[in-house]
């Protein structure tokens, strides 16, 4: 009998672990990420294959399983197509410019600056900035009658620039670069403080310049915090919606600035195709786990 | 190691199959007899300071004899759009009992979510809207033949002109040439020649599905004599009338007379724009500060002024489902809307209130306010957006056509229009 308890309490320790109160610590943060994110991402798949919208609680309503119907549609449809090659243009351009900028940004700010602190808080301002007022300061540059045609005069593009279907997406990229950028200098410089001084020093001994010892010991020193800035500036770019909800006026000029997010939106919210939403949020967040695992792939290889 | 991950993922699992529990019910609709029951209720109004004055001064009123169904009158919570809103209220079932501030394109969805209350269910409802609205309160019944709203309010759509902007261009200023496409087109080129603003006309041309309600849609009601966009089924667009609107359209941004980029401001109110579409909200806008004029809105061969209708742009009164007392709600709703409490709301807001004969019903107001004539006789020739299935991506299909084909025209307008209109008929049937 007491072997057959023991053998039992052995089971439950096997079970809950040896210090049982430990669930009790982390008790609320699980509760925490079962509640916000892993029911709604669960719910979002299961609506997914129905023909769902949001009804009023008890209200008897039809939402038929379709299977895979939604995201049969969702491939066929040309507006979808069409802002899922925008987003890819748009992270074409954002993410190559934010790993540059932001890292060359972070090295100089890394230097011994005059000014440094005032430097580093200028350019993370713009982050904590609301968009919907800095989109304002954009739409002062950009607009036909804005700054930029001032300097500009005959040569700014015709139709101007954030009616020009050409150009509407790399201004969009342009600013949420501008915006983002703040925090991924942050990134990089706590990785640079990573790198051991002396480094640089045995370089500079050796006659090493500043683009020298910038690309063959900064840029690698810092391969693992530039996998992580590639990979949440796709994530943050997959995600694309206020800009051009904003700047371009709801995804134009004529679908040329339209993400997969803010058709979410135009589908789930404003049309109430809740299953077509989630279909694409299912196919967004597919597309953009694979691409950053090609990007772990091609970054983290030796 | 697996064996951990095992034992959080069999914790998380349980703990969102707990919430899925715990969400997955939901309340029950209120009993059949909830049509005759009394006892308070809340309501909303909508945020802007004219009609918050009136909403209090009704709500204040009511509460003055009714103590046993007192109503708590409150701001519709603010949000990107009142329509997102009021959808999310449902889906969360604590709307009001009713609210003043329903867009009848939004009706049809709220009705799918199972958010209203058909009036119908009231025996003498039918006859009430009837009798104060008179033909037109047939626009706003659903395609089952009910009525989910009640007709309120109107800014039925016209041309406003700047006088000074005229006068400088050399144009008449009283009965200036806007009648007919080529009047306006000649007008329009003039003013931007010779009248200093950027535009002759400056609708938004942005994507959003309501936009064509300020361009398109009110000249298309003129034109085709008072038609809807869609009716039995059938749109009505790619007949002749419809396509003329859109190459009226296509040639003032061709020649860049409206401008293909939306302005950030009032270009009206700024003076970038000699021309607006506008109800008669704009009269206490514009009043201080522009030397205004209105018209109707052109047709193309120029009609007389007593046949042209317009695009009401208004809003209604919808009771939703989670209200328990809808007696009260219903004896309200019928208080706010009655003649006394009709004529507060023109009195404070300039806004028509939709009853078969404004201008004849409030005499003394209109003596007081001619400007507001010229509005009160347009709002007898009144024409809303279809009651169907699917109404906002119907409107969304349209606009993305027109982007397509009359601003951005990179596509036959009567290629992209007949492509709309196939979409548009299989969406209306409910498909």
């Amino acid at each position: 009998m007491a072997v057959v308890s023991a053998r039992r309490g052995g089971r439950l320790r096997t079970w809950i672990g040896r210090d049982p109160i430990g669930y009790a610590f982390i008790g609320p943060y699980v509760l925490f990420l079962a509640g916000l994110f892993a029911y709604p991402l669960l719910l979002a798949i299961y609506i997914s294959f129905f023909d769902y919208f949001f009804a009023a609680p008890g209200a008897e309503v039809d939402r038929p399983f379709v299977g895979l119907r939604n995201y049969a549609q969702i491939l066929g449809d040309p507006v979808f197509q069409r802002a899922l090659l925008n987003v890819a243009e748009f992270i074409i351009i954002n993410v190559p410019l934010t790993v540059a900028l932001s890292l060359v940004l972070a090295s100089a700010l890394n230097a011994r600056l005059p000014f440094r602190a005032f430097f580093r808080t200028s350019y993370y301002i713009p982050y904590v900035t609301a968009s919907v007022a800095v989109i304002g300061v954009w739409l002062w540059l950009f607009s036909g009658g804005g700054l930029l045609n001032g300097v500009f005069g005959p040569l700014a593009p015709n139709p101007s620039w954030l009616v020009n279907e050409f150009w509407a997406m790399p201004i969009i990229a342009l600013v949420v670069t501008w915006k983002q950028l703040g925090f991924y200098v942050l990134l990089y410089l706590a990785a640079l403080q990573n790198i051991p001084k002396e480094l640089y020093e045995a370089a500079e001994v050796d006659g090493a310049g500043v683009v020298r010892r910038f690309m063959t010991i900064t840029v690698p020193g810092v391969r693992p915090a530039t996998t992580l800035v590639v990979i949440l500036a796709t994530i943050v770019g997959a995600n694309l919606f206020t800009e051009p909800y904003l700047l371009t006026g709801g995804g134009g000029p004529d679908g040329a600035s339209m993400s997969p997010v803010l058709l979410m939106y135009r589908q789930g919210i404003e049309q109430g195709h809740a299953g077509y939403a989630a279909a694409i949020g299912a196919v967004l967040a597919i597309a953009v786990m694979a691409i950053s695992a090609v990007n772990r792939f091609v970054l983290e290889r030796e | 190691m697996f064996r951990a991950s095992f034992r959080f993922a069999s914790i998380s699992s349980a703990l969102v199959l707990l919430l899925a529990a715990c969400t997955g019910g939901g309340g029950s609709g209120a009993p059949a007899s909830a049509a005759s029951a009394k006892g308070p209720i809340k309501i909303w109004y909508s945020n802007n300071k004219e009609e918050v004055a009136w909403g209090k001064a009704v709500v204040a009123a009511w509460n003055k004899g009714h103590p046993n169904e007192q109503v708590t009158g409150e701001e519709i919570p603010a949000g990107k759009s009142s329509e997102e809103v009021i959808g999310a209220s449902i889906t969360a079932g604590n709307t009001p009992c009713l609210i003043f501030n329903t867009a009848p394109a939004a009706v049809p969805q709220f009705k799918k979510q199972g958010g209203l209350v058909a009036l119908d269910d009231f025996p003498d409802a039918a006859s009430y809207i009837k009798a104060r609205t008179a033909d037109r309160a047939d626009q706003y019944k659903f395609t089952d033949g009910k009525f989910y709203q009640m007709p309120w309010k109107t800014n039925p759509v016209m041309i406003f002109y700047n006088k000074t902007v005229f006068a400088k261009a050399g144009i008449a200023t009283d009965n200036p040439p806007l009648k007919t496409y080529d009047e306006f087109l000649a007008t329009a080129k003039t003013v931007v020649a010779k009248g200093g603003v950027k535009a002759a006309i400056w609708p938004s041309p942005t994507s959003e599905f309501y936009q064509p309600w300020f361009d398109y849609y009110p000249l298309f009601i003129a034109q085709t004599g008072g038609k809807q966009l869609v009716e039995k089924g059938e749109p009505q667009f790619t007949g002749a009338d419809g396509v003329a609107v859109a190459n009226f359209w296509k040639s003032l941004y061709e020649q860049n007379l409206a401008p293909k980029e939306a302005y950030q401001g009032d270009s009206f109110g700024e003076q970038k724009a000699a021309m607006a579409i506008v109800g008669p909200w704009a009269i206490a806008v514009y009043g201080g500060k522009v030397q205004w004029g209105a018209v109707p809105v052109p047709t193309k061969d120029g009609k007389d002024p007593k046949d042209i209708h317009t695009f009401s742009d208004e809003k209604s009164i919808g009771m939703y489902s989670s209200c328990k007392n809808r007696g009260t709600a219903w004896d309200f709703l019928k208080f706010a809307t009655s003649k006394e409490n009709d004529g507060q709301l023109l009195t404070l807001t300039g806004q028509m209130p939709m009853r078969a004969d404004v201008a004849g019903t409030y005499p003394d107001y209109f003596t007081s306010h001619p400007e507001y004539k010229l509005f009160a006789d347009q709002a007898n020739r009144t024409v809303e957006v279809p009651s169907v299935p699917n109404s906002v991506e119907m409107w969304q299909t349209f606009r993305t056509s027109y982007s397509e084909s009359v601003i951005f025209g990179k596509k036959p307008i009567d290629q992209a229009f007949k492509e709309a209109a196939d979409k548009i008929k299989s969406l209306v049937s409910g498909g």
